[in-house]
């Protein structure tokens, strides 16, 4: 097994964990950190699978480096909405039940 | 109800994982060998280094899509309201401010640096783009520039100028017959001009993404 194919594993593993943390947390906050974790796994996928033969390939380098920097302004974005969300109805969640602090 | 939902996501998230697993275990290698097709076409790039290459040629539409759509997401933020008196600064460290006085030459001075070696080694503008705005992140939070509020005209113009520069290019290369294919004799110098617009203005959209949220009471 090549190191790349073993980065695009532990991608996947991220990504899984990732998703069931973007569905089980609560707190919004979280929720946005969950998403940038399953993001990592499927960047990680990509460049650790275009290199499983150990061969570098810079163009799924350059389409992850395109994404981190969309998925920061992405994160940037969804902080700023659950800010104003807060700032609206008091939660910091979407659910009724979700805290008010 | 909430034993069950997290019980049935654990279950969901390990047979999605188990099925990716063996998906990737059991992938065929590519059908088209994408380094040797970039390595073939590197002479002809502007640049030698293969990344660069990818991102501001091969691909350009790419990352003219990706300024859109930072701009986009920056645009949006700004919509979201607010907009009351910017937040006092922080407390004052003399020591953190002395600090980041003397980082601020080194900050830009790495990030032109960044953009430059970005022809034949990795980095670029997004590379410089991203110490810029860290710089700008780091004086804020010494407390020596304060979080931003609606931007003035100067600096919507910085904000959009890497987008309208590489726009600019795209548009006035159309006669070329593809969407950003440069002329081998002027993509170098092309490159660079837009790199260099791209970095100054990446440098204020991701500043401003940390600046205009502080700057707002939500």
């Amino acid at each position: 097994m090549s190191t790349g194919l073993l980065y695009a594993l532990a991608g996947v593993l991220l990504f899984v964990l990732g998703a069931a943390g973007a569905v089980l947390l609560a707190h919004l906050m979280r929720k946005v950190l969950a998403f940038n974790v399953m993001g990592s796994g499927a960047f990680l996928v990509l460049v650790g699978l275009a290199q499983r033969e150990d061969v570098i390939d810079p163009v799924p380098q350059a389409m992850v480096l395109t994404g981190i920097v969309v998925a920061v302004a992405a994160t940037a974005l969804a902080l700023g909405l659950a800010r104003a969300f807060h700032a609206r109805t008091g939660r910091t969640g979407l659910t009724e039940e979700a805290r008010r602090d | 109800m909430n034993g069950l939902l997290r019980s049935a996501v654990v279950i969901v998230g390990l047979s999605l994982a188990a099925a990716m697993v063996i998906a990737l275990l059991q992938l065929p290698s590519a059908a088209v060998h994408l380094p040797a097709l970039v390595a073939e076409n590197l002479a002809q790039s502007g640049v030698e280094h293969p990344v660069t290459a990818v991102l501001l040629n091969f691909r350009g539409w790419d990352t003219l899509l990706e300024v859109a759509v930072l701009l986009l997401a920056l645009l949006t933020l700004l919509t979201l309201g607010g907009g009351k008196a910017p937040a006092p600064a922080a407390a004052v460290d003399p020591l953190l401010q002395g600090l980041a006085r003397r980082m601020l030459p080194l900050i830009v001075l790495t990030a032109g640096y960044l953009l430059w070696a970005g022809a034949h080694r990795p980095g670029g503008a997004f590379q410089a783009g991203a110490v810029l705005a860290a710089g700008a992140v780091f004086l804020q939070l010494a407390g020596l520039l304060p979080a931003w509020t609606a931007p003035r005209r100067w600096l919507r113009l910085g904000l959009v100028l890497g987008f309208l520069v590489f726009l600019a290019v795209a548009a006035a290369l159309l006669g070329q017959g593809a969407l950003l294919r440069y002329p081998p004799a002027l993509a170098g110098g092309l490159i660079l001009l837009i790199e260099a617009g791209l970095t100054l203005s990446l440098g204020l959209i991701l500043a401003g993404l940390f600046l205009f949220l502080t700057g707002r009471d939500a």
